[in-house]
């Protein structure tokens, strides 16, 4: 399909663009297969917008006249509109828009189509291999071995090839417990404590159904990860009764009597279109200019989303608690184990492991944790708080995890080396970008995509230095210890850089950030500047000594 | 004293109102000025000490197999739940606080007892800090129009205004009595703020005693005075801040607002803030939800929407906005009134200052605007703090919101003020305290009879010595920002968990930005006298510093690593249902003095009660775990 046949209209000039707190722009609008870009007629490109048509979330017409208006509401919760003379044109333009932002090949998005301008250093594709991560795991402890039983994906579709499981346990039994999990989602491992040994695991719900099925190898596999004696927790992140209707379809639970080393704590932790509502109630909330107090409050908690960041933070909390504080291994899954179960264990990571709240270790976090363990990215993110479709698979899960990192970095903004801008970048490109990585739902569809050939990888570009200084803290010190964060309503916070981005200037607040900036970058420099004198001073000394003694 | 029949009590359990961690162990002692809890269980000694000025309310609740418990809430918002062995003991306790806490003569106020011993003459110099006289100079008063006047000097014309007021010029003194006899007790239309550049000007009064038809030649010429003191302008605004309601129902008691018809060219204005007593009940309503046990988000924010507290607060900064919108924007001048003029218009009034000079959001601004808008005009600080004990209806919050106020735009700016949030924190304590002269009585007539400039000391030297923990680093200096234009949609007022929860610390950021960019500028000051005597040391520095500055950037982190700011941190209860049981809400202030290192000491004190206590939610597979508790219990 060419492009060209969508793009009936493919420029119309005297536009106008109105985006929040800036002054109206007139100028050209022009179509492309990827982008919606306007361009004034000024010297200077300044006013110039440039929109991915993948983060056009919905849009809406309207006519006064012959003059059209359309409004964008984009997935980064951004809303513009531009108005524009003729009918006919508005209406092309809008159609469109409108067939461009919904493309249903995966193949004929940007990222397939995108040169990058820089040089790449690192391909962001190689960084974070499961080999890599394995090795720094076998420094520590040789009870883990890499399996490759998964290596054509037919054991677990939504697995990546490579999965650390215990060394004990044999690929034979790794596809047989495959068979008694949801989508074949045998446990594996998710992290390492170094400081006791313990480990979190996770998988998806066990296949007993009604009749009590059992299956030696479940048990067997994650009682290899016990101490002797030692008990371990599951944390189910569904409530018991949801678990126990899942066995009416063929799911469930782990029974006492089949794994009697572990004790089972159900969390309940909200998925699906449940939370894809709250995002757009919240969103609506915020998007509300009126000047009423209780109507933004009701609306506020209406919405459930500070909800849904506590009880997922809760859950976070508990399994690093049962694993740093009770000495204790944990496993976690839900229902397919690719959404609360992921926020859970990786936030559970945050907390208890400080490479986690380094660049390049949440970098590969979001790799291991999120990409590789096989969210559904392509699904989850298809939508965002403008969506009408409704359906059942879109959900901001990777979001509501970003934002519970967020929530814990404003309660230690001491502890993270990168700071919130990273976290809306990611937001950003989960939903709309250039680069490939968060395309597809798991590996398997990712190779098949031949996305690491044909695409870009956001890493390569993140981790170039230039790019990196804007994402870095500069309150960081590296802090080796667990961080437990307060999960009490009045500790948790909306949070507005992403939420109020576009509804209110952030000017002040940007100014602040750049001075508290340049106040540490000036000590710093300070202290280096001391110290070279310092040093100076002393050779100079030594020089008198020597000159003395000679 | 003869109040304390106990000083000293031993076997006293402190509890903590987040955690069911085992509470701490100790004495408690009660002085004349305070009570004193020390903590034996903890390896640090800690100390609690609370002012009994600052004990809002003593409980005493049903006796519990550990005791007898007290519960004692504070004005600071701090609560403490005390456990008494003896019951004996614990009524004694409770009825001397009951007595300390509610003095009866002002003589018993601690600031009449308060020696920080210091020579007579600093004493008396604190006093002299803050001259008004100055900040109306500043305004360029008095000038053509403007004129300082001791028309009530011996308080003929209201006796809750200070000696000297600022009125136009062009109200002569008949004018003066004539428009006092019109407004409520007396207090007339006077200066509050000049804006300078353009000669538009904050007035406040109290409400005229209009009834349904009365009208006062006097009080119209003193608006038009007013009026034409601003020749730039074509009108003037009255702004009435009560709601429509209550001022119409204050006309049948003859009182009320003014008719538009009487007054030349003016733009009358309601701009509803509520009275004194639904503020009153919208903080009990707030402080009842800060201090519910675990409530879920839902639970939070409904009681925050309920207490109404947020829509009050945002009603008081609209008031400020329109008022500095209406002098910057349309160069008209203002007369600001609410019934008597000192609870909502002394809010607004300082509020559209703060917004519209720079100068008042320094250390000595912000002084001289509480000392200018508050203690000056009137407000009644004795009655609404509940200083002495009295009727209880006249305690209301009404500083403590102008406080809020601040604090709020201070989210929004935060480069604008030279101070910090604890800078706000130590005077709203202070205004409790009684510790010092400034906040006793109502009025400046009664400092006067009660002798504070003689026997009292001020605040506001005490709180410049100590400037350094309380500036705010990322301040930008007074020209920066001129005026500041706040966002008042809904979205832009937080929870002031600072506020109403400051002595939950669990709560709070485990790792303070403030303190870590205050040590930034105390080593910056350092950094640079040792660069300095370097330089004088070295014989010569003729080129400039090598490039290997960046090169050790290791040793930088190395010396910056000592600055770390101790974090105080164990994990809660993440398990319950609901959820959050703190148990990092435990910890007492105190504890934070210490050290990273100590972290490991430190999380012995939490009680992980934890995994173990299971509830309906969740299913037991092991029932005998307990015995497997982890040996940190």
């Amino acid at each position: 399909m060419e492009f060209a046949e969508l793009i009936k209209t493919p420029r119309a000039d005297n536009v106008i663009l109105h985006r929040p707190f800036y002054p109206a722009v007139e100028g050209t609008l022009c179509l492309t297969g990827h982008h919606l870009i306007l361009s004034s007629r000024r010297q200077d490109n300044a006013e110039e917008l440039w929109l991915l048509h993948s983060n056009i979330d919905s849009i809406e017409k309207r006519f006064v006249g012959s003059l059209g208006t359309i409004i964008i509401k984009c997935k980064d919760l951004r809303i513009i509109q531009l108005d524009i003379p003729g009918m006919e044109e508005c209406l092309n333009i809008a159609s469109s828009i409108e067939a461009l932002s919904t493309l249903d090949s995966v193949t004929l998005m940007y990222p397939f189509f995108y040169r990058p301008m820089f040089e790449v250093v690192e391909d962001g594709w190689h960084s974070f291999l499961p080999e890599r991560e394995f090795e720094l795991l076998s420094s520590v402890t040789n009870e883990w071995r890499l399996s490759y039983v998964n290596k054509e994906f037919s054991v677990c579709p939504s697995y990546p090839p490579a999965v650390t499981v215990p060394k004990s346990i044999d690929d034979e039994a790794l596809r047989r417990v495959a068979t008694f999990r949801h989508g074949g989602r045998f446990p594996v491992l998710s992290y390492y404590h170094k400081k006791n040994g313990m480990v979190m695991m996770r998988s998806s719900q066990p296949l007993t159904g009604t009749n009590g099925r059992r299956c030696k190898e479940d048990s067997a596999l994650i009682n290899a990860t016990l101490r002797a004696g030692k008990r371990g927790y599951i944390i189910d992140t569904r409530s018991l009764n949801v678990a126990q209707q899942a066995r009416a379809k063929g799911g469930g639970f782990e029974q006492e009597v089949q794994y009697p080393q572990w004790r089972r704590i159900h969390k309940s932790v909200e998925r699906y279109n449940i939370l894809q509502e709250s995002l757009i109630k919240l969103v609506e909330a915020c998007n509300d200019q009126s000047h009423n107090m209780d109507r933004w409050l009701s609306k506020l908690e209406a919405s459930n989303w500070l909800t849904h960041v506590k009880e997922i933070l809760t859950a976070a909390c508990l399994a690093g608690q049962c694993i740093d504080r009770e000495g204790a291994s944990v496993l976690v899954h839900g229902t397919e184990g690719t959404d609360s179960t992921l926020q859970i264990t990786s936030l559970a990571q945050i907390i208890l492991d400080p490479r986690c709240r380094t660049i390049r270790g949440f970098e590969a976090l979001v790799e291991r944790e999120w990409l590789q363990a096989g969210h559904p990215f392509r699904l989850r993110c298809a939508q965002s708080a403008y969506s009408n479709s409704k359906q059942k698979w879109e959900s901001p899960v990777f979001f509501l995890f970003l934002d519970c990192v967020w929530q814990i970095l404003r309660q230690f903004p001491c502890s993270f080396e990168f700071n919130e801008h990273f976290l809306i970048m990611l937001f950003e490109h989960a939903y709309a970008s250039q680069f490939g990585t968060f395309l597809g739902n798991n590996e398997s569809e990712r190779c098949k995509l031949k996305l690491s050939q044909k695409t870009m990888s956001l890493w390569s570009w993140v981790n170039q230095p230039e790019e990196l200084r804007k994402f870095k803290n500069p309150l960081f010190e590296a802090n080796s210890l667990v961080i437990w964060p307060s999960v009490a309503p009045q500790s948790l916070q909306l949070w507005e850089g992403v939420f109020l981005r576009w509804n209110r200037s952030s000017k002040f607040l940007d100014e602040a950030y750049e001075e508290m900036n340049n106040i540490i970058e000036y000590n710093k420099e300070l202290q280096a500047k001391v110290n070279a004198l310092r040093r100076q001073l002393a050779e100079l000394e030594t020089d008198d000594g020597m000159q003395e003694n000679s | 004293m003869d109040h304390i029949t106990t000083p000293k009590v031993e076997n006293v359990k402190l509890l903590d109102r987040y955690t069911n961690r085992k509470p701490a162990n100790g004495t408690l002692y009660l002085t004349a000025t305070h009570l004193i809890y020390v903590d034996a269980s903890a390896e640090v000694r800690k100390e609690t000490w609370i002012l009994h000025h600052h004990i809002a309310s003593v409980e005493k609740l049903p006796l519990t197999t550990s005791g007898c418990p007290l519960l004692i809430r504070c004005k600071n918002f701090r609560v403490a739940h005390l456990v008494i062995g003896h019951e004996r003991d614990c009524h004694e306790v409770y009825t001397s606080l009951l007595k300390l806490s509610q003095p009866v003569k002002p003589e018993e106020l601690y600031a009449f007892s308060y020696n920080p011993k210091m020579p007579k003459d600093s004493r008396e110099i604190g006093w002299k800090l803050i001259d008004l006289k100055v900040d109306y100079q500043r305004m360029g008063i008095p000038n053509d129009f403007w004129e300082i006047t001791d028309a009530n000097k011996d308080y003929e014309v209201c006796n809750t205004y200070p000696p000297e007021v600022v009125v136009p010029k062009a109200a002569n003194k008949a004018t003066v009595l004539g428009s006092a006899k019109f407004r409520s007790r007396g207090r007339i239309p006077v200066l509050s703020y000049l804006y300078k550049e353009n000669n538009a000007a904050i007035c406040r009064c109290s409400q005229p005693l209009s009834g349904f038809s009365a009208r006062c030649l006097e009080d119209e010429q003193m608006l038009q005075a007013i009026r034409q003191a601003n020749p730039g302008s074509p009108f003037m605004y009255v702004v009435d801040t009560r709601p429509k309601l209550n001022a119409m129902a204050n006309r049948a008691a003859g009182k009320g607002y003014e008719n538009e018809d009487n007054y030349d060219n003016i733009h009358f204005k309601f701009i509803g803030i509520e009275n004194i007593h639904v503020m009153r009940s919208s903080l009990q309503k707030l402080l009842e939800v800060c201090e519910t046990k675990s409530p879920s988000m839902s639970d939070f924010l409904t009681g925050l929407e309920n207490s109404g507290w947020l829509r009050h607060i945002k009603a008081v900064m609209d008031a400020g906005v329109f008022l500095a919108k209406a002098v910057k924007e349309e160069k008209a001048s203002v007369l600001v009134h609410c019934s008597d003029g000192w609870d909502r218009t002394a809010q607004v009034c300082s509020l559209a200052s703060l917004l519209l000079d720079p100068f008042y959001r320094t250390f000595k601004g912000l002084m001289v605007l509480i000392e200018k808008e508050w203690i000056v005009m009137g407000h009644k600080f004795s009655h609404r703090c509940g200083h002495l004990d009295g009727d209880l209806k006249e305690v209301s919050p009404v500083f403590t919101q102008f406080t809020e106020c601040v604090w709020q735009l201070m989210q929004q700016f935060p480069c604008a003020f030279e101070f910090n949030e604890r800078f706000l924190l130590e005077i709203h304590d202070h205004v409790y305290s009684c510790q010092f002269g400034n906040f006793l009585g109502s009025c400046y007539r009664e400092r006067e009879a009660l002798k504070i400039f003689e026997k009292t000391h001020s605040l506001w030297p005490f709180l410049l010595q100590k400037k350094q923990e309380f500036r705010n680093p990322l301040y930008k200096g007074f020209t920066v920002y001129k005026e500041l234009k706040p966002n008042t949609l809904p979205f832009s007022f937080q929870f002031w968990c600072g506020m109403y929860n400051r002595f939950d610390k669990g709560m709070h950021p485990k790792q303070c930005v403030l303190d870590h960019l205050l040590n930034c500028m105390s080593q910056k000051m350092k950094l640079e006298d040792n660069a300095t005597d370097l330089e004088n040391k070295l014989p010569f520095l003729d080129n400039p510093l090598p490039n290997e500055v960046c090169s050790l950037s290791k040793i930088v982190n190395a010396s910056v690593e000592s600055s770390k700011t101790p974090m105080l941190n164990t994990p809660q209860d993440y398990e319950s249902e609901p959820p959050a049981l703190l148990t990092n809400g435990a910890i007492v202030e105190e504890v934070d003095i210490m050290p990273d290192q100590d972290q490991k000491n430190k999380e012995n004190f939490a009680n992980h009660h934890d995994l173990l206590d299971l509830n309906s939610t969740m299913e037991v597979i092991e029932s005998d775990a307990k015995k497997e508790k982890p040996q940190h219990q």
